[in-house]
């Protein structure tokens, strides 16, 4: 059987913070899941929520111990994303760089493919 | 860069660009003043000007290349350059160029003297355009969102705007018109007394009837309210359009003035001289005594006034007002005692003579915590978070007026009462009148009386496609709705085809409240002319019906009549159509029966023919068409 590329990738920092923060939920949780809504004045956004359950149609990545579900309507748009986890002065949270994105809305928090 | 992300619970994620709840603003967009206020979890708060200024002069400045200022720095361009300010537009929203001509001489700027356009707005003449009133307001509205914007430092589109209670359907629509132009989303038009109440909250009270007492810069209002399951109605209003705290400096000035000989002075004198009086006025509603320097002509004059004399200098407009107010209590059906409380609202109820004279009348003290220039700009602020966000009591309004359809014979029949709360949808099934009929048209109209002719005609629209059937086989849906903030929407449908016509009306504009009135006055003083009007039109109606069924008939099946009997029956036929001619609904219903009497014979023979042809072996379908024709 060829492997077949992983849909999108976790980096170490991303894996091991997704870890604590599903740690540190109170609630039995599957993993996180993934999707991209159409809101954001330059199209789409991407949602990051914790899992309670399986959708039937979701995408399983098990990858360096964390389960990511991706919602089916998203992964057109993020095959081949990476996602980190920056930590800087100000501020922390997780980043997609994504290659199938076209532009981004001036503050960042919609894009377009 | 990226923006950083979180890991949200399932469903929570926010969307971008949203920065927490967006509030929805209060608008009081007042005759002379406007104030603009919002609330958040149920804290109502005024959104003031650097100098801690909550009014907004509703006046407006054009320049030539259409930009315009609003506020203070307008009302400072009148002396100057009266051509290209508007003062007081609300008194022509709505308002036909019959209204605005009657108010000729009385409004500082010119009316474009053309005919109505197919909306029946006016144009006003300022600075070389040509505008309307709904325009004028509606760059007012947007300067008053773009102060809410910079003080809340988002986007503002939604706001719930206050109205006097007075206001008709037409002024109403001009009004959420000029949002709509303005880039705001009206979430509701409020009463202002209404709002007034709802900022002392009113509504969440026990039931009862108060009153609100409304002395503003220019005019005065009075309503009464009954607050009723948390439904406000208005149960009557009055006024004076042309009396307000400006009166009061007038009569303060030409007391200073009195013992001057120089008696034309020009307009910079005259308005430092209001000034003066204005500050005097002020001044004695908390001070008892103080003294007051004027100058004209380079020699400064000193006037001592004390409150005393400042009473009695306003007593005579303060009684005027009270006057009116029992004349509504008196319209209203109610003994001011019975009135559980009474709201100020307006600058010019600080001075404690009005509140003392409002107290006698009523025998109790009026409410008077909240800023009475605010009230209504809180009440509305509170009612656009409820509107929102959410809150426990809604407010409600009524109908002012029965919202009916116009029937065969001119007649109407009233489809949602007047007095019921709104938002509200009604559906009557109505039918068709003659054999093969495939249109009808659907005329609403408003008003309490029988005959449509005598009531306000709103919208009248057709609906086609109706399947030829035999007279009143169709089965036609008519729905009236009302939204909350009093339009109304029209719709027809056929039920076995699914055809549809529908229509929002948009009342014409131009009726104004003492036609209003006389349209109720009317109504009840002609109940009984009306009574006796619909019952004639009703045997008219009926015995038409009658005529168009035997006509058809007598076409179809002439052959089983002797010449006798069908010369008999052409002659009461005769008959019957002359008496509908006239007004005697008797002989009408007299001849009507006669018809009946001499077609017996001739419908049982038709019967029979039926019968005999089904016993020949005429299949189910064919007899019922044919019972159906008969």
């Amino acid at each position: 059987m060829i492997e077949r590329p992983a849909l999108m990738s976790v980096s170490d920092a991303a894996a091991k913070q997704v870890q604590v923060l599903l740690g540190s939920r109170n609630k039995p949780s599957v993993g996180i899941r993934i999707g991209i809504s159409t809101k954001g004045c330059s199209g789409m956004s991407y949602t990051l929520e914790f899992a309670d359950e399986k959708g039937p149609f979701d995408e399983i990545l098990e990858e360096k111990g964390v389960t990511i579900l991706i919602d089916p309507k998203a992964t057109m748009f993020i095959i081949g994303t990476e996602m980190d986890y920056v930590v800087d002065k100000l501020q922390s949270g997780f980043v997609f760089s994504n290659p199938n994105e076209k532009g981004r809305c001036g503050c960042g928090e919609s894009f377009h493919v | 860069m990226a923006t950083l992300l979180q890991i949200h619970e399932p469903g929570e994620t926010p969307t971008p660009h949203s920065g927490g709840p967006r509030l929805a603003i209060g608008i009081d967009l007042g005759t002379t003043n406007s104030v603009v206020a919002v609330s958040d979890k149920n804290n109502p708060e005024i959104l003031r000007d650097e100098d801690g200024r909550a009014l907004v002069p509703s006046t407006i400045a054009y320049a030539p290349d259409g930009s315009f200022i609003v506020g203070g720095l307008a009302n400072d361009l009148l002396i100057e350059r009266p051509e290209c300010v508007v003062t007081s537009v609300k008194r022509l929203m709505g308002r036909g160029l019959k209204d605005v001509k009657s108010l000729a001489g009385v409004l500082p700027f010119d009316v474009e003297p053309q005919t109505e356009d197919e909306s029946g707005m006016v144009r006003l003449k300022v600075a070389g355009h040509k505008l309307t009133p709904v325009k004028i307001s509606a760059d007012i509205l947007s300067a008053l969102k773009a102060r809410a914007e910079e003080h809340l430092g988002h986007v503002v589109d939604q706001a719930v705007i206050t109205v006097p209670a007075y206001f008709d359907d037409g002024a109403r629509t001009a009004t959420k018109d000029a949002a709509k132009l303005a880039g705001i989303e009206v979430l509701r038009l409020v009463n202002e007394p209404t709002a007034a109440a709802l900022a002392y909250g009113l509504d969440k009270g026990t039931e009862g009837t108060y009153a609100v007492y409304d002395l503003g810069g220019g005019t005065f209002d009075v309503s009464i309210l009954r607050m009723e399951k948390g439904v406000f109605q208005v149960l009557a209003t009055g006024g004076d359009a042309a009396l307000g705290g400006d009166d009061f400096d007038h009569v303060i000035a030409e007391h200073f003035l009195k013992d001057k000989v120089k008696d034309k002075l020009n307009t910079s004198e005259v308005k430092m001289t209001l000034m003066t009086a204005r500050r005097a006025k002020e001044c004695l509603s908390t001070e008892n005594r103080d003294e007051w320097s004027i100058e004209i002509d380079g020699n400064t004059s000193y006037h001592k006034l004390d409150r005393a004399t400042f009473e009695g200098l306003i007593s005579p407009l303060v009684e005027h007002t009270i006057d009116i107010c029992k004349t509504v209590s008196e319209d209203a059906s109610l003994l001011p005692e019975e009135i559980k409380g009474v709201v100020l609202v307006g600058g010019s109820t600080r001075i404690p003579l009005v509140r003392q004279k409002v107290a006698e009348l009523f025998g109790k003290d009026p409410l008077s915590d909240i800023n009475p220039d605010e009230v209504v700009a809180v009440g509305a602020a509170l009612q656009a978070e409820a509107l929102t966000v959410g809150s426990e009591t809604l407010l409600l309004d009524v109908t002012p007026l029965s919202l009916g359809i116009e029937t065969m014979g001119g007649m109407v029949e009233k489809i949602i009462p007047r007095n019921t709360t709104i938002p509200v949808a009604k559906a009557q099934e109505f039918t068709t009148y003659i054999d093969g009929q495939t249109a009808m048209t659907v005329h609403a109209t408003q008003g309490e009386r029988e005959m449509v002719e005598d009531n306000r005609s709103l919208a009248r629209f057709e609906l086609h496609g109706i399947p030829p059937m035999t007279a009143g086989a169709a089965r036609i849906r008519v729905t009236f709705a009302v939204d909350a903030d009093g339009l109304l929407t029209v719709s027809a449908m056929e039920d076995t085809t699914g055809v549809e016509a529908e229509v929002a009306v948009k009342p014409s504009y131009g009726i104004n409240e003492e036609e209003m009135a006389e349209m109720l006055y009317d109504s009840m003083k002609y109940a009984k002319d009306d009574m006796e009007e619909r019952l004639l039109a009703e045997s008219r109606v009926e015995a038409g019906r009658n005529l168009n069924a035997v006509s058809a008939a007598l076409s179809k099946d002439k052959h089983l009549l002797s010449s006798t009997q069908f010369a008999e029956i052409q002659a009461v036929i005769c008959q019957l159509e002359d008496v509908v001619k006239g007004t005697d609904r008797d002989a009408i219903t007299e001849a009507a029966e006669q018809l009946e009497k001499a077609t017996k014979d001739f419908a049982e023979k038709r019967m029979d023919q039926g019968i005999r042809m089904a016993l020949r072996g005429v299949d189910v379908d064919t007899l019922d068409e044919q019972a159906s024709k008969g």
